[in-house]
């Protein structure tokens, strides 16, 4: 059942549930982070629009800067500004940032830690038509092995926004991953969040396994975890939205609870949420996981719906992969 | 020109130039590694930024209103690390710690051990981007008012990079006349000479052509480097590129020009007695750091 005291949205199963995408919730974020305090700035490579900060170049224009099809200059402009006292906030297509300008995202931002905000939009296989080429999924790898990154994936257009506002005070570089499409809405305004911190979004009694997921995969999760339950297979499901710094307190107990796991991300599994938290509970507590996600392949033209199943990251899938992990 | 120098003054600084060289070879033996040849062209630069022009307070590095000084070229930072140690920012001593473990004075540029710095530099070509967003944010607090001076630091090697042209676009772009980059033309990097790697000429009109105002003077000439420096504040609604023309290990005659000096292993035998050799050298200058252009 929903864990009632994150007054989650109680009509997130609905099919007329309300569906937004997170880059929205980034864009409202953001312009709400600019009225807050005028260090906010923007700085986007061409993809105003495209990335929501479109909200915030039109109340806020002299502290939005258009800089063109140029992402190597972006990260390190932002980082001369936040040098300067700034708080600066980078978007683009998260195959172009922090795909294109990793170096300079590691050496003038990271190792500098300097607080740009790297937002990358477009993540994932759901970004659809396009096609593999503006598919990022490598994005988590590269940003979580890069000291002194922080990486937020929001599970739904209300949680980005306050990842963004969050992400605005940490005083350190953060990559906050968003995805094109709409998405089901799974909190509410009142749902809390705080960098680093899991949450269980579904709870159970005695459950034969954990599903963690990450971003807005996280409604098909859900999804497995209600159907599940109609058939008697109980499970519990955790948002983990923070993949940098990991909750390992809660991810700890959380394992211990349910014994098995399965990840869930709309990413390559090599080098994503899944291998960090296997990561951690290798050294600590093995569990078994069964990994969803993509494996070791190339994106491709489709519609986000045939593509999340083409490449076995469905709610049957998961259902799949619960199955299996509860046997071993 | 119209040096704006007492001689007294250019005698002062050409002896702090002198001084700088010397410690760069100093630091440089004793460190076993790194690079020469841009270190000892840029002393005279450096000399002049450092004792004349920059707005600056050694004893109080974070003085918010400081001028910004953005060496992108990270691995001449042995004339960087001298010049401030001259300048007071450290302890002379502390020059023989340069690369070593637990120094401040990493082999690349490490603002994180040196906070004096105002960034971190080693991987080529992100300094001028640095440099342009901290004119950017400068001119968005104060507009056409702000009068603090962002000075970038580059070498014509790095121009080969795509990210300094895109840089240079947005400064144009944006008119940012508190901008103010300086390029050590010495023609040489790691593979050979630049126009032999990678032909960067015409360099001036690759920068006109971003809307930036171009100087070009003698690196070695200090009354040429101050007025460069002053002029270059006059200019109005551009960037200002100052292309240094310089020889590569300046001040030692056998280094001059030959590029193999770029970075050399200095635990070869020979490498020691060429650098004790150039330190004589060196020190029978009698501070005459003066253009052999002339």
């Amino acid at each position: 059942m929903l864990n009632s005291e994150l007054k989650l949205n109680t009509k997130m199963f609905d099919e007329k549930v309300e569906q937004l995408p997170t880059r929205q919730g980034f864009g409202e974020g953001l312009l709400e982070a600019g009225e807050k305090n005028e260090n906010v700035v923007g700085l986007c490579a061409d993809l105003v629009e495209s990335t929501k900060m479109n909200l915030f170049a039109e109340k806020f224009p002299k502290r939005f800067i258009e800089m063109g099809v140029a992402e190597q200059n972006l990260a390190s402009v932002a980082s001369g500004m936040a040098a300067m006292g700034k708080i600066p906030f980078i978007s683009s297509y998260a195959m172009f940032n922090p795909g294109r300008n990793w170096e300079q995202i590691r050496t003038t931002i990271c190792y500098n830690n300097q607080p740009v905000k790297i937002v990358g939009s477009h993540t994932g296989v759901s970004v659809g038509p396009d096609g593999g080429t503006h598919q990022a999924i490598e994005d988590i790898a590269i940003t979580r092995v890069i000291p002194r990154m922080v990486v937020i994936s929001p599970c739904d257009s209300l949680e980005a926004k306050k990842a963004t506002l969050a992400a605005s005070e940490t005083g350190t570089p953060v990559y906050l991953r968003l995805a094109r499409e709409k998405t089901p809405i799974m909190t509410t305004a009142r749902t809390p969040f705080k960098i680093g911190k899991a949450q269980i979004f579904w709870e159970s009694k005695a459950p034969k396994a954990g599903i963690i997921a990450t971003g807005t995969l996280l409604h098909k999760a859900m999804q497995a975890a209600k159907e599940l339950e109609e058939e008697g297979i109980e499970t519990e499901v955790m948002n983990l939205s923070t993949i940098k710094p990991l909750d390992e307190e809660g991810i700890l107990n959380f394992a211990k609870r349910v014994k098995k796991l399965v990840t869930v991300e709309e990413h390559q599994v090599s080098g994503g949420m899944g291998s960090a938290v296997a990561e951690y509970l290798a050294q600590v507590y093995p569990v078994p996981i069964e990994f969803i996600g993509v494996q070791d392949e190339f994106g491709q033209s489709g519609t986000p719906d045939e593509l999340i199943e083409h490449y076995g990251m469905g709610k049957g899938a998961i259902i799949k992969a619960v199955r299996k992990v509860a046997k071993r | 020109m119209n040096t704006l120098l007492t001689e007294t003054k250019l005698a002062k600084l050409a002896e702090k130039a002198k001084e700088i060289r010397i410690s760069i070879i100093e630091m440089l033996i004793e460190a076993g590694s790194g690079h020469t040849a841009g270190p000892l062209d840029m002393a005279d630069i450096f000399t002049v930024l450092y004792f004349h022009t920059l707005n600056h307070k050694p004893k109080d590095p974070k003085w918010a209103e400081r001028d910004r000084l953005v060496l992108s070229n990270g691995h001449i930072c042995p004339v960087l690390y001298a010049t401030l140690a001259h300048a007071g920012y450290m302890p002379l001593s502390e020059l023989k710690t340069l690369r070593k473990f637990g120094s401040r004075l990493q082999g690349h540029p490490w603002r994180e051990f040196l906070p004096c710095l105002e960034t971190s530099s080693g991987p080529l070509a992100s300094g001028l981007s640095q440099a342009v967003g901290m004119a950017l944010s400068d001119k968005i607090d104060f507009g056409l008012k702000s009068d603090r001076r962002i000075y970038a630091l580059l070498s014509d090697g790095e121009l080969e990079s795509g990210q300094t042209w895109e840089a240079a676009m947005l400064a144009g772009k944006e008119k940012l006349h508190n901008l103010i980059a300086v390029v050590d033309r010495n023609n040489i990097q790691i593979d050979g000479y630049t126009e032999n790697v990678m032909p960067l000429e015409s360099l001036s009109d690759k920068w006109k052509a971003w809307n930036w105002h171009v100087i070009e003077i003698d690196g070695h000439n200090l009354e040429e480097i101050v007025d460069a420096f002053e002029s270059a504040k006059s200019i109005f609604g551009k960037p200002i590129v100052i292309i240094a023309h310089t020889i590569a290990g300046k001040g030692v005659p056998e280094f001059e020009r030959d590029y193999r000096w770029h970075g050399y292993d200095l635990n070869l035998k020979t490498a020691k007695e060429d650098y004790a050799k150039a330190i004589k050298e060196l020190r029978t200058l009698g501070g005459k750091i003066r253009s052999e252009h002339q």
